[in-house]
């Protein structure tokens, strides 16, 4: 399954830059006294020259200047991580939004001034296009506030980052639309062209140039903040948006002009960008990872704490290579764990005000399926097992693929719906499922059954592990923070070539012979999906299932009844993540071959549409989900180029338009009708809305 | 009286916000059966001591004896296992699961089946759960969606839940906060009946002075902190101090409740 994020059409370089890694290569590339030569052999996949061999390998210089050189590398990094971050932050504070879209701008930005600077020469040109770059986008920016962010302001948090995140896909296509497909190298800053001599160890003069910048715009900052009425109006909205209101102040405004800063920002942290990196259309989800996890260890809405975070990030990475070359990403996340066990709300973050509702807060109360509805369901799937008899071997394939989805989807939504958990990467434990397999068949050589059966561990594993830390979290620091792990476990089987192959996959994954025939696969698949689905709806009438659902309710009452809510969250993010091992698992073998895409955030978004799709406060929604969207997903595909730009565009149609999803709005259609018919039996139907 | 034996029993509790003494010194004790009221105006340190009891807050100094065990550094949970039930000012349910589900996770909880992932709650104290909403009126409403309740009915299904673990204590928060007059009067005579049957001790803040002054057995003031008066209610209303802090509200209440008499 190639994700749509990565984009189809072969005119694109397959596995471009995205693989880069989600932090920068930039250790290695100090380490080698030189910025762009492995980023130049992941990207381009060719061998350096002799010539830039020699170029790069001559001056290796004493220690100490070299660990000085590493400092001042990870110093540069900070300053463009810093302008997105701290943009994010200062959304989030006035609107309590987190923009996912903010990588899509930072690489806007980009794009933008590499046009600019281009086409206007001198050195006001250059500096005149970073600038006037930053500035479109943030025109850019208030457009989309104005005509999608107002009308989600008050929608869960969970909604706004799916919109948001669909914009991100919509402007992934665009940008290759408008720009091409290929890498785009911009001109040097003008002034600091050279690199400065310290003790045999080169620095480029721009990161220097960097280095100075961020602390400059880390003081106008705050000079804007404490100094101006608007800064003060910005601080009493962080604080209390509510008052602000009553007091009179004109919030449509306010929400529109901080916007539009934290898009500047963005912007301007990707033009910047252009002296030193190639301009590629991957760059968007490379830095929203990293600034995600900025903001989760600096705390949301702290500027200085995305300042801070920042510096101690970069300089991570650019220490961490040392220590772990081969998986460099580890010390990040060691450091990100401590942090989270230490200050939970991250090094000057302020505990996040009462959580708004959780999707799935709003369903009528639960039921067992009814016998007629428990037949149905039974008819179905009888159904479903009759495809083989007329349906050829292709069709069985994406029959499979979609039974295995069921399954994915139907364990992110238990977590979602019933534990009111929204992971945004839910992919990492299918990947993990997937490669557990994959470990298995091919390394140790187990037969098929075995390895389906102790495949799903590896899941299980990692969920424990990440699961144990973010359940400590609630809202979009769950989110961001599921995310981030999503993201590291995808580097690890990306960086770790002599384990995992790298960006080659494990291949020649293959089903038993009892299990190879399509016909055969797909019956596995469909009745491992049945049992699956049976298995959640059974854990949810449990008594655990009620003491989750609980704990989602109100943490303050199950706490209050002796419910150790952290402890039921955690085992439901273990099941979740058991679950969806299951499904990657069977995907191994339906595919015969494991890559870090089905560890990735397309494929975790993937889920979380599904589970939208289907609705995510019904029971059914997301089989309906995974079967509706993956069937269109499949069609889409074959019928266009631009998938991304289709599928982001309905997402945020959905999310705006239909945030009940298929099953939640024909119910909804459903009650209405019966309403007219019955008004008695309406008014017991009705949804339960929560009073906080 | 002194063979009834001592639920809790507190020593010398204080606990301040920077310069500021929110509880200062504190001192009581409840009996088994015993119904004990905590008043004072607002910033008193009421809800700052309940917390400390409650274990979601922690004091400076002092000693929290329940039931022979010192409960300080206790999460909440595990004070709720030595017996203790809780109601909250504003009232804390499952608002989408029925009033009787709402009753079955409590007693789920209780009976230490929270991790049990294979059975059915439906039917796990089905029983039970009825008997504890017949106890507060609650019986016709059990299959009801608990997010569809009046206030009131909220109220009183939040006492069957503070009942599921067949609680020594109970700790009540302005039980009767946002109610109407003559539902806070029967909630009160339900609590007070429950507490006598079953000789449960009861600790609540309340700022309806009839409700103390009718059900509580006995009071104790608090006032910036401290504690200045306790006793039997006649006691504490002819207490001099007492009525400066409450600028005359006792002959309010004297007023109502002559008036509510001759009625």
């Amino acid at each position: 399954m190639r994700g749509y994020l990565r984009g189809s059409n072969s005119q694109r370089q397959p596995r471009t830059a995205i693989q880069v890694s989600w932090f920068e290569t930039r250790g290695v590339a100090a380490l080698l006294t030189m910025r762009d030569y492995p980023t130049l052999i992941l990207r381009r996949r060719e061998a350096p020259s002799r010539r830039m061999k020699a170029r790069y390998f001559t001056n290796a210089g004493p220690p100490m200047a070299f660990y000085f050189v590493q400092f001042l590398t990870g110093l540069a990094s900070a300053a463009s991580l810093f302008l997105v971050a701290s943009g994010l932050s200062i959304i989030f504070g006035v609107t309590r939004i987190v923009n996912f879209a903010h990588g899509a701008f930072y690489m806007l930005g980009a794009y933008v001034a590499f046009t600019l600077t281009e086409r206007f020469a001198g050195a006001l040109g250059f500096w005149g296009g970073i600038v006037a770059a930053a500035l479109v986008v943030a025109v850019v920016g208030v457009l989309v506030e104005m005509v999608l962010l107002r009308r989600i302001y008050h929608a869960p948090e969970l909604f706004q980052l799916l919109a948001t995140f669909g914009l991100t896909l919509m402007v992934q296509d665009i940008v290759v639309m408008i720009w091409g497909p290929d890498d785009l190298l911009g001109r040097r800053a003008p002034g600091f062209k050279g690199a400065v001599d310290f003790f045999g160890q080169n620095i480029p003069s721009y990161d220097l140039f960097l280095i100075g910048l961020s602390p400059v715009v880390l003081g106008i900052l705050w000079l804007l903040f404490q100094r101006t009425r608007w800064g003060v109006l910005v601080r009493a909205a962080t604080q209390d948006r509510d008052m602000v209101a009553a007091l009179g102040v004109n919030q449509k405004w306010l929400f529109t002009s901080v916007f539009a800063l934290g898009v500047f920002l963005a912007a301007l942290g990707g033009a910047l960008q252009i002296p030193r990196d190639a301009v590629h259309h991957a760059l968007d989800l490379r830095i929203i990872v990293e600034v995600f996890v900025v903001v989760v260890i600096g705390g949301l809405g702290s500027i200085i704490g995305a300042f801070v975070a920042a510096v101690l990030v970069s300089e991570l990475n650019a220490f961490g290579i040392l220590i772990f070359p081969k998986i460099s990403i580890i010390l990040v996340f060691l450091v990100m764990a401590v942090v989270l066990i230490v200050r939970p709300w991250g090094l000057f973050g302020k505990p996040e005000a009462a959580a708004r509702r959780t999707p799935g807060l709003t369903v009528n109360p639960w039921r067992p399926l009814t016998s007629a509805e428990r037949l149905m369901s039974v008819g179905a799937l009888a159904l479903a097992a009759m495809l083989p008899l007329f349906a050829g071997n292709y069709a069985l394939t994406v029959g499979s693929e979609i039974a295995i989805f069921v399954i994915f989807a139907a364990s992110l939504h238990f977590l979602m719906s019933v534990g009111g958990l929204a992971s945004f990467g839910h992919a990492a434990y299918f990947g993990l499922g997937a490669y557990g397999v994959a470990f298995l068949a091919k390394a140790a050589g187990l037969p098929m059954i075995v390895s389906l059966l102790l495949g799903p561990v590896l899941g299980l594993l990692g969920a424990a592990v990440f699961g144990f830390f973010a359940v400590q979290l609630s809202g979009v620091y769950f989110a961001m923070l599921t995310l981030a792990f999503a993201q590291i476990v995808w580097s690890i089987a990306f960086q770790w070539v002599s384990v995992t192959g790298g960006d080659n996959g494990i291949l020649g994954v293959w089903p038993d012979k009892w299990a190879a025939g399509p016909a055969a696969f797909y019956w596995l698949s469909l009745a491992i999906a049945a049992f699956a689905v049976v298995v959640l709806r059974v854990i949810v009438f449990s008594p655990f299932g009620f003491a989750l659902r609980a704990t989602r309710d109100s943490p303050l009452r199950s706490e209050a009844i002796g419910i150790n809510g952290k402890r039921v969250q955690w085992t439901a993010f273990v099941i979740a993540g058991t679950v969806a091992g299951i499904g990657g698992a069977l995907f191994a073998y339906l595919k015969g071959s494991v890559f870090p895409d089905s560890l990735g955030i397309s494929l975790s978004v993937d889920a979380l549409v599904m589970v939208l799709l289907g609705g995510v406060e019904t029971v059914s929604g997301a089989v309906i989900g995974a079967i509706v969207f993956k069937a269109a997903n499949i069609w889409l595909v074959s019928q266009t180029d631009l998938s991304k730009l289709v599928l982001g565009g309905f997402i945020v149609l959905m999310v705006v338009a239909f945030p009940k999803g298929i099953v939640g709005t024909l119910e909804t259609i459903w009650n209405r009708r019966r309403s007219t018919e019955d008004k008695k039996s309406a008014l017991a139907t009705s949804r339960v809305e929560v009073a906080e | 009286m002194s063979m009834v034996p001592t639920l809790l029993k507190v020593e010398a509790l204080s606990k301040s916000y920077g310069g500021v003494h929110a509880v200062r010194a504190v001192s009581f004790e409840l009996r088994a059966g015993e119904i004990l009221a905590l008043i004072g105006p607002n910033g008193a340190g009421k809800s700052t001591c309940f917390d400390m009891l409650n274990g979601q807050n922690t004091p400076d100094s002092g000693r929290i004896t329940l039931l022979g065990e010192d409960t300080i550094g206790r999460k909440p949970r595990a004070i709720w296992r030595l017996g203790v039930g809780r109601t909250f000012q504003i009232t804390a349910t499952f608002p989408t699961m029925t009033v009787r589900e709402n009753v079955q996770v409590a007693l789920v909880s209780y009976g230490r089946q929270l991790f049990n992932l294979w059975g059915s709650t439906a039917k796990f104290a089905r029983d039970e759960a009825g008997r504890l909403l017949d106890l507060v009126g609650m019986g016709g409403y059990a299959e009801r969606p608990c997010g569809e309740l009046a206030y009131g009915d909220l109220k009183r299904l939040e006492l069957a839940i503070a009942l599921a673990n067949q609680p020594r204590l109970l700790l009540m928060d302005e039980p009767t906060a946002g109610m109407a007059p003559r539902e806070r009067i029967e909630l009160m005579r339900l609590t007070a009946r429950i507490a006598r049957e079953q000789s449960i001790g009861v600790l609540f803040t309340e700022h309806d002075m009839d409700v103390v002054f009718e059900h509580a057995d006995r009071i104790l003031v608090l006032n910036r902190g401290s504690l200045i008066a306790e006793g039997s209610p006649e006691e504490v209303r002819g207490n001099p101090q007492v009525r400066a802090i409450y600028l005359g509200e006792g002959l309010v209440y004297d007023a109502r409740h002559r008036e509510g008499a001759g009625a």
